[in-house]
C-alpha cells in the first residue's frame, strides 16, 4: 500500500474542480488510456489571468490528487506566474508524494503548459516532436528527461523513472538514461556534486576520471566562452599535461590561465598536489 | 465498519481451530522436536502427525513431505534441486504467467547460464500443451507449470503436462499454492515430481509451507544444516506453524467439496451482480475452468488503484493488476501475457473469496462498487466513444 499523506488522500477523496469547463479558452491534454494515466485540463483565462480551472483525470489516487492540487494552485495566477509552477510545487502542496509517484506531479505541470500553449494559439506541440524519443514504452523524450533531472536534482536512473516513467517499461532505454544523467551531472555546478566531497586518497584511475570530469564540466566551458579550449594529453601521478587550443594558443595570458585557473580548479576539486603543465608540442 | 475481506489469494484468515491447535506450541510445549528427551519427543510426535495430515490432503506419503517456510522457498528448492541433480542440462521451461517465485527465479537462472523457454497463454490464460511438447529438448532440466493462476484463477492442465514430461523423462514441478485446499489434488494420479503448497493460502498461518517430493525424484537441499526433514531442509522446525498447517489441511480435506460449492456460488453472485450493474466490464480468465473463489474483472476507463482505495473506504479489501499497484509502471504480467488490452488491464480488480465470506458481503460489494466505478468514470476524460480521440494523443505504450 502506498504511503500517501493525509492531504493526498483528502484531495483524492474530495477532489476540487472536477469536470469540464464549457467556456474554457485553454485546454491541455497529456497521457493516454494505454499508459495508465491521463489528464485533461480546462482553463478560463481573462486578461492574462487564470480565472477558472477544471480537470478530468484517469489514473491512480496520486494522479487525481495532483490534478486537484494543480487546479487549486493556479486559480488566480497570471499566465506568467503559472508558467513558473513546477512539478515540485504540486508535490509540496500535497505534503509530498511517494517517490514512485512523482510522475503524477510532472503530468500536472505538462498539462498546464499544454493548456497555455493552446491558449496562445501555438500548435499543441507534442513532446515527441520536441526532442528525441528515448523511452518508447511511455513516449518520453530526452528533453523531458533532462528537464526532470535539472528541476528535481535527480541523481539516479531510478529517480528518472519515478519522475518521468522513462525506463519503467521494457527497460531498454536504461543505458541511454544513464548517459543523459551522466552528462547532466557532469555539467552541474561542482559545489553541488559529490565531486566536491571527493575522497582524499584516489587511485590513479579515479584521479584521472576526476580530472577529466572537472575539465569537461568546469574548465572547458569557461575557456570556450572566451574562444579557447583545452585538452588533456597525459597524466603522471599528480602532474597533469594539457594542451591549450583555440584562442588560448595565441593568448598572452595563457600561463596565467594554466596556473591561475586550470590548476587552481583541479586542486580544489581533485587533489591539492595537482600540478598542471603544458604538454610539449 | 466491518471489513469485507475479498483478498484471499493474497492471504487468508487463520481458521480459529488452527489457531487453537497452535497455541500450546507457543506456550508450554516448546520442546525441540529433534531432542532425545520425552519433553521434545512429544513435540516431534505432533510434527509427525502434521506431516501425515498434509500428506493426506494431497495423497502423498508422509516421508514425501518437506516442511518449508513459504511457497517461494518450496519453488526455489524444487527447481534448484532438479537443476543441481542434472548439471549437464541447461534448459528450463515455464510459463509467462507464473508467480514471481518461479518466474523471477527462472529469469535469474537465465542470466546465469540457463536457457529459458516461457510458454505463452491465450486470451483466457490457457496454455497450449502442443507448445509444451515442442519446447521440450534433450537438455531440458525442469518444466514448471503452475496449478492455477493467482490473478485470474485459470486452472492449468497439470496432469496432462506432467504426463508429457514423464514420458520424455523431464522432471516436472508445479506451484500449487493457489490450488491446494481449493481443488482436489491427488499426487497418486498426478505424475508430478515436485508440488508446492503454502500454509497461509489455506487458513494456516504465514511462514510455513510444504514441498512434496515424489519418492525417487532427484533432491538436493536448499538449506543445508541439521538433519531435520530427513536431511532435506536444515533448520529447527517452525513447530507451531507446522501444527497449524496440519490442522488446516485436515479442515480443507473435510470441507473442500461443500465449501467450494458455497464459495463458487458467492463468487458467481458477485460476478453476475457486478456485470449486470456496470457497463464496459469484462471477466479476465477462463470462466469455464477457474478456481471457485477467484474473480478478476476489468473496468474500462478507470484505474485500479483508485478503485481499490475507494473500496478501502468502504471496508472492502481486494487487489488490482494495474500498473499503479504493481510497484512498477506496467500492468500485471499475467494480463499482458493474455493480451488483455492496456485499457482494460489498468482497471482490473481481483476479488478472491473464502469460506469465511457471506452473501451479505457479496451484496454489499455489488451495491457499492457500481457507485465507485461511476464516480471515477465521471472524473475520467475517457468514456465510451472517446477512445479513438484518446489514441491520437500520445504514442501508445508498445511494450
Amino acid at each position: 500500500m502506498w504511503e500517501y499523506t493525509d492531504k493526498v488522500r483528502e484531495h483524492f477523496l474530495n477532489p476540487r474542480n472536477v469536470g469540464s469547463l464549457d467556456d474554457a479558452n485553454a485546454i491541455g491534454e497529456v497521457g493516454s488510456l494505454a499508459c495508465g494515466d491521463a489528464l485533461k485540463l480546462y482553463l478560463k483565462i481573462e486578461d492574462d489571468r487564470i480565472v477558472d480551472a477544471k480537470f478530468q483525470t484517469f489514473g491512480c489516487a496520486s494522479a487525481i490528487a495532483s490534478s486537484s492540487a494543480l487546479t487549486e494552485l493556479i486559480k488566480g495566477m497570471t499566465v506568467e506566474e503559472a508558467l513558473k509552477l513546477t512539478n515540485r510545487d504540486i508535490a509540496e502542496f500535497l505534503g509530498g508524494l511517494p517517490k514512485e509517484k512523482m510522475h503524477c506531479s510532472v503530468m500536472g505541470q505538462e498539462a498546464l503548459e499544454a493548456a497555455i500553449r493552446n491558449w496562445r494559439g501555438e500548435p499543441a506541440v507534442e513532446h515527441a516532436h520536441e526532442g528525441q524519443l528515448v523511452c518508447k514504452c511511455f513516449g518520453v523524450t530526452d528533453e523531458q528527461i533532462v528537464r526532470a533531472i535539472r528541476e528535481n536534482n535527480l541523481k539516479t536512473v531510478e529517480e528518472i523513472t519515478h519522475y518521468t516513467k522513462a525506463g519503467g517499461g521494457c527497460g531498454e532505454c536504461v543505458g541511454e538514461l544513464q548517459k543523459l544523467l551522466d552528462a547532466e551531472l557532469g555539467k552541474a555546478p561542482l559545489c553541488e556534486t559529490p565531486l566536491a566531497a571527493a575522497p582524499k586518497k584516489l587511485t590513479n584511475v579515479q584521479r584521472m576520471q576526476l580530472v577529466m570530469k572537472v575539465l569537461e564540466g568546469e574548465i572547458r566551458p569557461r575557456l570556450q566562452q572566451d574562444g579557447g579550449d583545452i585538452e588533456l594529453v597525459d597524466m603522471d601521478g599528480s602532474t597533469v599535461y594539457v594542451a591549450l587550443r583555440g584562442m588560448c594558443t595565441s593568448c598572452p595570458s595563457s600561463r596565467l590561465t594554466l596556473e591561475g585557473f586550470v590548476e587552481k580548479t583541479l586542486r580544489e576539486h581533485v587533489d591539492e598536489n595537482i600540478v598542471v603543465k603544458e604538454a610539449a608540442a | 465498519m466491518n471489513t469485507v475481506y475479498f483478498d484471499n489469494n493474497a492471504t487468508t484468515r487463520v481458521d480459529p481451530a488452527v489457531l487453537a491447535a497452535m497455541l500450546p506450541y507457543f506456550g508450554e510445549l516448546y520442546g525441540n522436536p529433534s531432542s532425545m528427551h520425552t519433553f521434545g519427543g512429544q513435540v516431534g510426535r505432533a510434527v509427525r502427525e502434521a506431516r501425515e495430515q498434509v500428506a493426506r490432503l494431497i495423497g502423498a506419503a508422509p516421508e514425501e513431505i518437506v516442511f518449508t517456510s513459504c511457497g517461494t522457498e518450496g519453488d526455489n528448492t524444487a527447481i534448484r534441486a532438479a537443476l543441481a541433480a542434472q548439471p549437464e542440462k541447461k534448459h528450463i521451461i515455464t510459463t509467462r504467467v507464473e508467480h514471481p517465485a518461479v518466474l523471477s527465479l527462472s529469469q535469474h537462472l537465465e542470466k546465469n547460464g540457463y536457457e529459458l523457454t516461457l510458454l505463452g497463454v491465450d486470451d483466457k490464460g490457457r496454455m497450449d500443451l502442443d507448445e509444451l511438447r515442442e519446447a521440450i529438448r534433450k537438455d531440458t532440466a525442469i518444466v514448471s507449470i503452475m496449478f492455477a493462476n493467482n490473478e485470474t484463477g485459470t486452472i492449468f492442465p497439470v496432469a496432462e503436462a506432467a504426463a508429457i514430461c514423464k514420458e520424455r523423462g523431464v522432471p516436472f514441478h508445479t506451484d500449487a499454492v493457489q490450488a491446494v485446499g481449493k481443488l482436489a489434488i491427488d499426487v497418486r494420479e498426478l505424475p508430478v515430481d515436485y508440488l508446492v503448497l503454502s500454509g497461509h493460502k489455506l487458513h494456516a498461518p504465514k511462514g510455513v509451507g510444504a514441498l512434496y517430493v515424489r519418492r525417487g525424484a532427484a533432491f538436493r537441499p536448499f538449506l543445508r544444516g541439521g538433519h531435520q526433514e530427513r536431511g532435506r531442509r536444515g533448520g529447527t522446525e517452525n513447530v507451531p506453524a507446522i501444527i497449524g498447517l496440519g490442522v488446516a489441511c485436515d479442515l480443507a480435506a473435510a470441507n473442500m467439496a461443500e465449501e467450494n460449492t458455497r464459495v463458487r456460488a458467492l463468487r458467481d453472485r458477485l460476478e453476475s451482480g457486478l456485470l449486470a450493474a456496470i457497463p464496459d466490464a469484462i471477466i479476465n480468465g477462463d470462466r469455464d475452468n477457474r478456481l471457485p473463489n477467484t474473480s478478476n474483472i476489468s473496468f474500462k476507463y478507470v484505474e485500479g488503484e483508485a478503485i481499490l482505495l475507494l473500496l478501502d473506504q468502504l471496508g472492502v479489501c481486494a487487489s488490482s493488476g494495474s500498473a499503479c499497484t504493481s510497484g512498477s509502471l506496467e500492468p500485471s504480467h499475467v494480463l499482458r501475457a493474455m493480451g488483455v488490452p492496456f485499457t482494460y488491464a489498468h482497471g482490473s480488480i481481483r476479488f478472491s473469496l473464502s469460506r469465511f465470506n457471506t452473501v451479505e458481503e457479496v451484496d454489499h460489494v455489488v451495491r457499492e462498487l457500481p457507485r465507485v466505478i461511476a464516480r471515477l468514470r465521471e472524473m475520467s476524460p475517457f468514456r465510451a466513444g472517446s477512445e479513438a480521440e484518446a489514441a491520437l494523443k500520445k504514442p501508445a505504450c508498445s511494450c
